[in-house]
């Protein structure tokens, strides 16, 4: 049955946000990408910014991102999406302007222009995937690979006496004095999602008072560079990643917390 | 408006306010800083965007952003700088957003010096970023071409969406001569910016500024059209400018600050009972070999004069064809050729080529 007879017959209780595409997505089965790209999307929807919002997509498996947000996109290069926001925003302040990126994009090569926007307030809400790992390049170690984990380019385990220790960007971005709202979620479970969601809203809705930058670091899974299931994956990452890099807000800013309240 | 005495690089920096800038983002460089300090102060007091960025990669994807937001936008730096901007003017180039930078080109290669240069004319020319494009690059000699070129400058980036690039060189960028800036003229209203802009999805689809095209096919089809762009802006933009080439035996061409100078070599020489005319190209990318072209057959021989070992000689001599003999002068490191060092060498080549034409 389509989705039009269903809306005619039956109350429609769950569809596609208006803000994201009906294409399917190139993701590898199991990916928390969607995940993430729909609770962005119902978020733009509840705060009614869809018609003003601007993405920017990163260079990672979110490449294509915009070819499933249904909102204006851009392509940056590989780690400069912050840059780019920085540029869009100042000239476009009625806008909502977000970064999507991973852990490659933002905590390695891009590490000097997430830090700087930050540092500098600017007003815009970049949300963190952090893996663990490079997906689209094939699983080489990330910035944020565990020690011990073994990937394409760590074929022995992450050495951290050779490759030093996976960065903790929300901690890091969080001592900014320009980031407002900082914090860690993971999206390996029902409640993990919606703590998620919460979350991106509230990122959203401290840019959209004008109070500052924010960022939502979100613990997700790459189970084919993993080499496992969907589902061992989520345990995996449960198990593992929340040890090192522990969930909860690194930032909240008094302005935050009383729109939070609010 | 009347003429004041200007510094070159506050001289630009005022132009392009004048002509609508809406913001400009930069990091500091000898020998251009100048043009981000005026900035900093003007662009505020007009309510308009400044902001110094934490690098130069930086500054470049900030004004990427911005030009994909349809805002007249800038930046300005100094050869290494611009070595650091090029993966961004790649992104630019393919995204096809109209982006303006001033180069005011310094001693390298490595951290080089601050002296006045003209080694970047291949980055400038040939090879401003990864992948097949070109830049508009436009040559100013002195500080009202600078100012003028920096208007044109914008135009033409936004006529083409493309990137244009102005080269100056320290000099240009610090000496104080009398110029008229142009008149103030408001900036674009934000309702008027592109309809191709990121300004948001609101009775329309969504525009999507990207530089991705993953199908073989899908990536010959946006290089098959970029290169359709810069065969009409090659048709169309060529400029330079000629003195006393009507009678000239001898052809002088360089570009820039050497470019001046070759004006009172023309002077020396015909004094001396040469006769020596020069051709200044005022765009570098596109170039004008066609009229070099034309010139290779009235002259006996031709004296390409540069800031750099070499560089722009290598597009003469391609115009040129073998046409008449081309020879070269140059200086590096940041070391002006004076007039005097230059006439020899135009003695030299006329010893050379004397007569020859005729016994062709």
């Amino acid at each position: 049955m389509a989705v039009a007879e269903i809306a005619e017959n039956m109350e429609l209780v769950y569809d596609y946000p208006d803000s994201l595409t009906e294409a399917d997505t190139h993701y590898c089965p199991g990916c928390t990408h969607g995940t993430i790209h729909r609770i962005i999307a119902e978020v733009l929807d509840e705060l009614d910014v869809r018609d003003r919002t601007i993405g920017i997509a990163p260079v990672g498996c979110s490449v294509l991102a915009y070819n499933y947000f249904d909102t204006d996109f851009a392509e940056a290069a590989h780690g400069r999406a912050p840059a780019m926001a920085t540029g869009l925003k100042r000239v476009g302040p009625n806008t909502v302007v977000f970064t999507y990126q991973g852990d490659g994009d933002l905590a390695a090569i891009g590490t000097a222009e997430i830090v700087h926007a930050a540092n500098r307030g600017e007003l815009f809400t970049t949300i963190f995937v952090n893996n663990a790992i490079y997906g689209m390049t094939g699983g080489q170690m990330a910035p944020t690979t565990l020690p011990g984990q073994v990937t394409t380019s760590s074929p022995t385990g992450r050495d951290v006496q050779l490759a030093g220790h996976p960065i903790r960007m929300a901690e890091l971005i969080g001592g900014l004095p320009g980031a407002v709202f900082v914090t860690r979620q993971a999206v390996f479970d029902v409640p993990g999602i919606r703590r998620t969601k919460r979350a991106i809203k509230t990122a959203f809705q401290a840019q959209l008072n004008g109070l500052g930058f924010t960022m939502v670091e979100v613990l997700s899974t790459c189970n084919t560079n993993w080499g496992m299931s969907p589902q061992e994956a989520l345990d995996w990452a449960s198990e593992h990643m929340v040890d090192y890099f522990p969930l909860g807000d690194t930032k909240v800013s008094d302005d935050v917390r009383a729109l939070m309240k609010g | 408006m009347a003429k004041e005495l200007l510094e070159g690089n506050e001289a630009f920096a005022e132009a392009a306010v004048r002509v609508g800038l809406d913001a400009y983002f930069g990091y500091p460089i000898t020998p251009q800083s100048e043009a981000l300090e005026h900035l900093s102060k003007r662009l505020p007091e007009l309510d308009r965007v400044f902001l110094q960025a934490e690098s130069e990669v930086a500054a470049i994807n900030m004004v990427y952003g911005a030009a994909c937001a349809g805002a007249r936008v800038m930046t300005s730096s100094s050869s290494p700088g611009i070595s650091l901007m090029q993966e961004g003017l790649s992104y630019i180039a393919c995204s096809e957003v109209p982006v303006v930078l001033v180069n005011v080109m310094r001693g390298g290669p490595g951290l080089g010096n601050i002296q006045p240069a003209q080694g970047d004319y291949f980055q400038a020319v040939k090879m401003a970023g990864h992948g097949d494009f070109h830049m508009i690059v436009l040559a100013p000699a002195n500080v009202q071409e600078l100012i003028d070129h920096v208007g044109l400058a914008f135009d033409l980036a936004e006529k083409y969406r493309t990137l244009t690039m102005v080269v100056a060189d320290g000099s240009i960028g610090q000496m104080m001569e009398p110029a008229e800036l142009p008149p103030m003229r408001p900036t674009r209203p934000y309702k008027e910016r592109a309809n191709w802009a990121l300004t948001g999805a609101r009775d329309r689809d969504p525009n999507v500024v990207t530089s991705l095209y993953l199908g073989a096919e899908n990536l010959e089809e946006v290089n098959l059209r970029l290169q359709k762009k810069l065969e009409e802006i090659a048709a169309n933009e060529v400029r330079w400018k000629e003195y006393e080439t009507e009678d000239a035996d001898l052809l002088l061409i360089a570009f820039g600050t050497v470019g001046r100078i070759c004006q009172s070599v023309v002077r020396d020489a015909r004094e001396a009972g040469m006769k020596v005319g020069l051709l200044r190209p005022t765009t570098l990318w596109p170039f004008p070999d066609e009229r070099i072209a034309e010139l290779a057959e009235q002259v006996e021989g031709i004296l390409t004069v540069e800031m750099s070992a070499g560089q722009m000689v290598q597009d003469v001599r391609l115009a040129v064809e073998g046409r008449c003999p081309v020879a070269f002068y140059g200086r590096m490191g940041g070391i002006v050729p004076l007039a005097d060092e230059i006439l020899p060498e135009l003695e030299k080549l006329a010893a050379n080529v004397s007569g020859k034409k005729e016994a062709d």
